[in-house]
């Protein structure tokens, strides 16, 4: 928290400096880039990644990192799809799935905390553990034919709200809700305290522990949230869905100017990041490049945002 | 991060003991490999990945073959990971099988594990993927580039006045994703007006078929077929399709599985190619046993391929 009004402009401006350089390349590049039409779509495939790096930066925030999310996105979805293939309602469903996704998310927290395992560490076998697990409930197997009739799921991937597709909306509400906490909040205070210093914080009676399970339960039921938008959008839930999307998110973070080691990062930031990624996934496709140039490009430009980022921290 | 290190080390030597425990059990109770004359045949079947249900498929329809024929079938799942195939492989090898059937996640990287089986007299039998090394008696697949050629005929057969068509490719670099590239650009590149206007990776992934396709979409809104290199980002682009109204495209897919044959007979795809997993796994146990018995088998035994196509 110490200087974080000092820092804030230059930290800030940075990622958002370098996406909208990036746009600019790409609507000069593709007339189709900058299309309200593209926007809307482009924001929505944000959407999941965005929703899983908000709870990231919370968990990053207080030194932590939350390798697991991928494989509880993809077993909190196997089971509000399998409910629904069952006949649950969709409402009950999906309650159950953000619960898992939640509980999931405990027992990251209480890994971490009861336990004293690294974070690293801790979520790096749950992400195995999580992924096998849903491997056996889903035999291997995408689940499907259950969403067909429940309009409250349909709404979550498919629908729109005055225009603005649903998964849109419930990003920016997400956003909106979390920055408060950040800003507002003892929470957001205590979750910038601990990152900062752990031992200092503890000492003045900071519930370090119960916080922490806090926050990666926060995790854990916003990778639910996404995994039930990608599944709505689908229609189906998939066995291997979020592979590897721990990175996408980790990624985010990063490029928004959070740091690492903890205790100094913006939410709004997170949100710039997860933007320029899917800036770059849309961009690029729409200009039809090699798939195998996409990946140097990807790189570069990652390499390059937080290059410029450490530039302006001196 | 110190004391992550260390619990990691920690972590490592303890399994490293508890597995050099169970080599010891193992060692003191191997007198070389008796092979059984008669009783049942012991197949291992070491698959690349069972996350995905084609392989899922592949292994059942092994395991029924090996049910029928009174063989016994253990089966390990690599997660598309080199090195644990390695390690699964010689776990087999512990167990003395009579045969080793391989579905390698990797054609080079599954060499070492194929010579190892040869120097402990198994004979070899690869499935779906061949291998670059060792010794093997026989292969088991698919042509995929002949796959990729019968979907793009399927839709130069479609599009009478020709058209405008999206290629969405399988993992960069990988052999699937070559050899149908290849064999529908044989047909295809011949065939007069048909123009491929957009070609991107969706990585063999139903959600990244979904994106892909919707970003494609954004910049080609004139587009008469869709070709994926496999039903999972065939599906996806579907619902991409789907969401933009575009129900006239032909989505045609490959590989066939439940989901895909399912939207092909409600005519929401038009086609999809079918390699026949199930087949591929009874072949290979049949194969099995007649290498076991001392009879001769083909080098290669090509499993048939099948449109599946609407009404």
């Amino acid at each position: 928290m110490m200087g974080a009004k000092r820092k804030w402009d230059v930290k800030k401006l940075g990622p958002l400096i370098g996406l909208f350089l990036l746009c600019i390349v790409l609507s000069i590049l593709s007339d189709d880039f900058l299309t309200m039409d593209n926007w809307l779509n482009l924001l929505r495939q944000v959407s999941i990644n965005a929703l899983i790096a908000f709870g990231m930066t919370f968990v990053i925030l207080t030194g932590g990192i939350d390798l697991s999310v991928g494989s509880v996105l993809a077993l909190s979805s196997a089971i509000t799809a399998g409910m629904m293939a069952q006949g649950v309602n969709g409402f009950v469903a999906i309650f159950v799935g953000l619960l898992a996704g939640a509980a999931m998310g405990v027992l990251n927290g209480v890994l971490v905390t009861k336990g004293k395992v690294a974070p690293f560490i801790a979520t790096l076998a749950t992400m195995t553990a999580f992924r096998g697990l849903t491997l056996v409930y889903t035999d291997g197997r995408p689940i499907t034919g259950f969403a067909s009739d429940d309009i409250l799921f349909q709404m979550m991937g498919r629908g729109y709200f005055f225009g603005i597709p649903v998964p849109i909306i419930l990003m920016l509400t997400v956003y909106i809700a979390l920055y408060v906490v950040l800003k507002k909040t003892t929470f957001g205070r205590h979750t910038y305290a601990i990152g900062g210093n752990e031992e200092a914080s503890r000492l003045s009676g900071l519930r370090v522990d119960r916080l922490k399970i806090y926050v990666y339960a926060l995790t854990g039921a916003l990778s639910a949230l996404a995994g039930l938008i990608l599944t709505s959008r689908l229609n189906s839930a998939q066995p291997t869905a979020g592979t590897a999307y721990e990175l996408d998110a980790i990624a985010a973070v990063v490029l928004g100017g959070t740091s690492l080691s903890g205790g100094r990062g913006w939410i709004f930031g997170t949100l710039v990041g997860a933007l320029i990624i899917g800036v770059l996934n849309n961009g690029l496709n729409l200009l039809n490049v090699s798939s195998f140039y996409q990946q140097v490009i990807k790189g570069a430009v990652i390499l390059l945002a937080v290059l410029l980022d450490r530039r302006k921290e001196v | 991060m110190r004391k992550a290190v260390g619990l990691l080390v920690t972590l490592l030597l303890t399994g490293g003991v508890l597995g050099g425990c169970s080599l010891d059990q193992n060692n003191a109770s191997s007198d070389k490999g008796k092979t059984k004359q008669d009783g049942e045949v012991k197949i291992g079947l070491s698959i690349s990945t069972l996350n995905n249900p084609f392989f899922v498929t592949l292994k059942e329809g092994a395991e029924k073959a090996a049910k029928d024929e009174g063989a016994k079938l253990i089966v390990v799942d690599a997660q598309n990971d080199s090195a644990k195939q390695i390690n699964d492989i010689e776990d087999l090898i512990q167990q003395h099988v009579d045969v080793l059937l391989v579905n390698p996640t990797d054609s080079s990287a599954v060499t070492s594990a194929i010579e190892s089986a040869n120097s402990a007299d198994i004979p070899v039998i690869t499935v779906d993927r061949s291998a670059d090394g060792g010794k093997v008696v026989a292969h088991i697949a698919s042509d995929n580039v002949a796959g990729g050629k019968m979907a793009a005929q399927f839709i130069v057969d479609h599009l009478k006045n020709g058209g405008n068509i999206v290629e969405l490719e399988g993992i960069p670099g990988s052999s699937a994703a070559r050899e149908r590239g290849e064999g529908f650009h044989q047909v295809l590149d011949k065939a007069a007006n048909m123009k491929v206007v957009a070609k991107q990776a969706a990585d063999f992934d139903r959600a990244k078929g979904l994106a892909v396709m919707e970003n494609i979409l954004q910049s080609h809104k004139d587009i008469q077929a869709v070709f994926a290199h496999n039903d999972e980002m065939a599906l996806g682009a579907l619902e991409a399709l789907q969401a933009h109204g575009m129900n006239n495209v032909l989505v045609v897919g490959f590989d066939a599985t439940d989901d895909a044959v399912k939207a092909v007979k409600e005519g929401k795809m038009a086609a999809t190619v079918a390699q026949k997993p199930a087949l591929i796994g009874e072949k290979a146990v049949e194969a099995a046993i007649r290498v076991h018995k001392g009879e001769k088998v083909d080098k290669f035994i090509p499993v048939p391929l099948e449109l599946v196509q609407g009404q």
